[in-house]
């Protein structure tokens, strides 16, 4: 077992101390991105990228990585304490998490929501080390066909098990793929869409879309709903811990059933947020006290938590086994390489085993700091939402433009940003998912890049991509979850209510 | 969930009004992107597809899909749903311009100084603070990030005629 060694020297990397602190600073960083609305793990982490640029990148993906790990947990303290979810893959955890608050058993809940946190994460971690290796080594054999037909698959999964309208996901997706072609053409060297505007020459970075979509859009849409807090103290202390410890054993199938379900809708680019709702659906269906569901019951916090922590991980598989982000997060992640300088792909296994193992380490590591932090200090993280959102709000605008800025030191990306914070706002209330845009203008150039290799090998005929068992497979796979809804339907429409369970996802 | 109904009171633009504006705009967008990529061929050339190859179908796509989102924004009856009231809309705006100002004024002033009238403008307009707490927050935040971005992290940022002032 290689691997188990390469693991190990990955630990040994991460607990220097150096790193140790950034792994620190970095949850408790995440902590607060998650806290705050109009902050979330993806665009959290495309503000602070410029922090890591003058670090090696083992210890910039570390200190990220945690930042997402931060952010991961810190959505759970909102849903629970104020019933605001800090983060979409949170909402399913206010079901339970705040009647429980209001019980006065808001201890039990946060204990079991980051203990279930840690146990999803840790269930995906182990899955990452196990599988992720094979994958990329499997991968090594792709050539341009296949790589296309795993971008194929990855946004037809997006469009087929979106809960937004199928053409609302298809126009923002190829609205990314747009913006991503604008600027020099990487297979021609050719400048195209620029209309002659200099500024344009290098593209829209997706950076700038996340920290605009997802952050000044936030913010706005944050300002229409006028937020105001109401939170229930939080006070966690040993003994409330130790006891909820005790009782969650009992929900050990639960709680591996949630697991499944996440890393599977990880893997697949569905995401945390459809993984923690389904998760919550299922458990309340299965459970015995199901209909005491969404009066405050321990399940329905476990359940939906464990889901989104182990998708959130494993949407990291594939970003790292394949260089296909699984979630927006991954994908910023993903951007981070390409900064620091390193080709996201199978070959980052053999060409780059540090950074690799450092990372599956760091996951390890920042998992278990992560819940030592959060049960520790939930009391000072409450205290930041009582920080009132006039005094918030524009220091999260400052962050934002200066996360903008640094991305190419160009004050016209900080404009951009603001253009697509406008846009994101538009998109977001009329039902336009954002997701599938930021990874396409993220992927857009590969995906590109990789069709026309291929078309270029064939002289332009697209049997090209049926021309191996592999790569058919693939594509099938990938018009399958195009069509994914479309085939639920007929199905319900023959075997009647058989569906009804599968349609919970 | 992002889309609020409105049940009582409030006028506001509605719901589909918006909605069809947004798939025109982005039709737009698409249109927009055609024309640039048939600027630059989108047909076979020596070194396989073109340039404009890619972003030409993908911007057909585009079209192609705000047309249908358009149709079924159409099909269904106005069920008189808006899309926010117009004072929200008028706090996103009140938002909005002090943003775009700031994020203008970023390329002249600094980021530093213009963050401090962006708190400041926000703290006294929004928040209703006094002008000791305002001016606090204001010149506190843009310090600690300065010290946090140059000194610690050693990324520069934007820096105008203060700073040069202070010799940076």
């Amino acid at each position: 077992m290689q691997d188990i060694g390469l693991l190990f020297h990955g630990f040994a990397v991460v607990i220097q101390p150096y790193n140790l602190s950034l792994m620190v600073l970095g949850i408790v960083l995440g902590v607060i991105v998650g806290v705050l609305p109009g902050l979330g793990g993806a665009n959290g982490i495309a503000i602070l990228l410029p922090l890591t640029f003058s670090m090696s990148p083992t210890s910039a993906i570390i200190m990220l990585s945690c930042i997402y790990w931060g952010a991961l947990f810190g959505g759970a303290i909102t849903s629970i304490l104020f019933n605001i979810p800090g983060e979409p893959w949170s909402v399913a955890t206010t079901f339970d998490g705040y009647p429980m608050a209001q019980k006065g058993q808001a201890g039990e809940a946060l204990t079991a929501a980051f203990t279930s946190s840690f146990v999803g994460a840790l269930f995906a971690v182990i899955i990452i080390t196990l599988v992720a290796p094979l994958v990329a080594n499997f991968a090594l054999q792709f050539g341009p066909p296949e790589i296309f037909a795993v971008y194929f698959l990855a946004f037809c999964s997006f469009v087929g098990l979106s809960k937004e309208p199928p053409f609302k996901t298809v126009a923002s997706m190829m609205l990314g793929f747009a913006l991503g072609a604008v600027g020099l053409d990487q297979v021609t060297g050719q400048l195209r869409l620029t209309f002659g505007a200099p500024q344009l020459l290098n593209g829209f970075d997706f950076l700038i879309a996340v920290i605009g979509l997802f952050g000044i859009g936030e913010i706005l849409l944050t300002m229409e709903e006028g937020l105001s807090f109401r939170g229930k103290p939080a006070k966690l202390n040993m003994k409330v811990v130790l006891q909820t410890w005790a009782e969650l054993p009992r929900y050990w199938l639960l709680s591996l059933r949630s697991c499944l379900i996440g890393c599977w809708m990880g893997i697949s680019p569905a995401g945390a947020t459809p993984a923690s709702f389904m998760s919550y659906g299922i458990a309340k269906r299965i459970s015995k006290k199901g209909h005491l569901f969404g009066t405050g019951q321990i399940e329905g916090v476990v359940a939906p938590e464990t889901a989104a922590h182990a998708a959130g991980t494993s949407a990291l598989l594939p970003m790292i086994s394949l260089g296909v982000p699984g979630s927006p997060t991954a994908a910023v992640l993903l951007g981070g390489l390409l900064i620091w300088g390193l080709q996201p792909g199978p070959l980052l296994f053999t060409e780059q085993p540090d950074f690799v193992w450092g990372l599956i380490a760091s996951m390890y590591m920042g998992n278990l700091v992560g819940l030592i932090i959060v049960l520790t200090c939930v009391p000072l993280f409450a205290a930041i939402l009582k920080i009132p959102f006039s005094v918030i709000a524009p220091c999260i605008l400052v962050f934002c433009a200066i996360g903008a800025y640094s991305v190419h030191n160009s004050t016209f990306d900080v404009i951009m940003m603001v253009v697509f914070g406008i846009a994101g706002y538009f998109m977001k209330k009329t039902n336009y998912p954002l997701a599938p845009l930021v990874l396409a203008i993220v992927l857009g150039d590969k995906a590109e890049e990789g069709f026309r290799q291929s078309l270029l090998a064939s002289q332009g005929g697209f049997s090209v991509f049926w021309s191996s068992g592999l790569v058919s497979t693939i594509m099938a796979l990938g018009l399958i979850a195009l069509f994914w809804s479309v085939i639920q339907n007929t199905w319900t429409r023959f075997f009647g209510r058989k569906e009804e369970v599968r349609a919970a996802g | 969930m992002s889309d609020n109904v409105h049940e009582s009171g409030g006028a506001g633009p509605s719901h589909r009004t918006v909605e069809v504006g947004v798939a025109a705009f982005l039709g737009l967008l698409a249109i927009v992107g055609m024309y640039g990529s048939v600027k630059v061929g989108i047909g076979w050339g020596a070194e396989g597809p073109r340039a404009g190859f890619f972003p030409f179908y993908v911007s057909a796509l585009v079209l192609l899909s705000c047309g249908v989102n358009i149709a079924n924004a159409m099909r269904v009856p106005d069920d008189g749903k808006i899309f926010a009231e117009w004072s929200q809309l008028g706090k996103v705006v009140s938002v909005v311009i002090p943003t775009a100002i700031y994020a203008v004024l970023v390329a002249y002033i600094g980021l530093y100084v213009s963050s401090a009238l962006l708190i400041g403008l926000f703290m006294r307009w929004f928040g209703k603070y006094g002008w000791l707490a305002t001016i606090a927050i204001a010149i506190i935040v843009p310090v600690l990030t300065f010290f946090m971005f140059e000194i610690w992290f050693l990324v520069p940022l934007p820096k105008g005629p203060l700073e040069n002032y202070l010799g940076y």
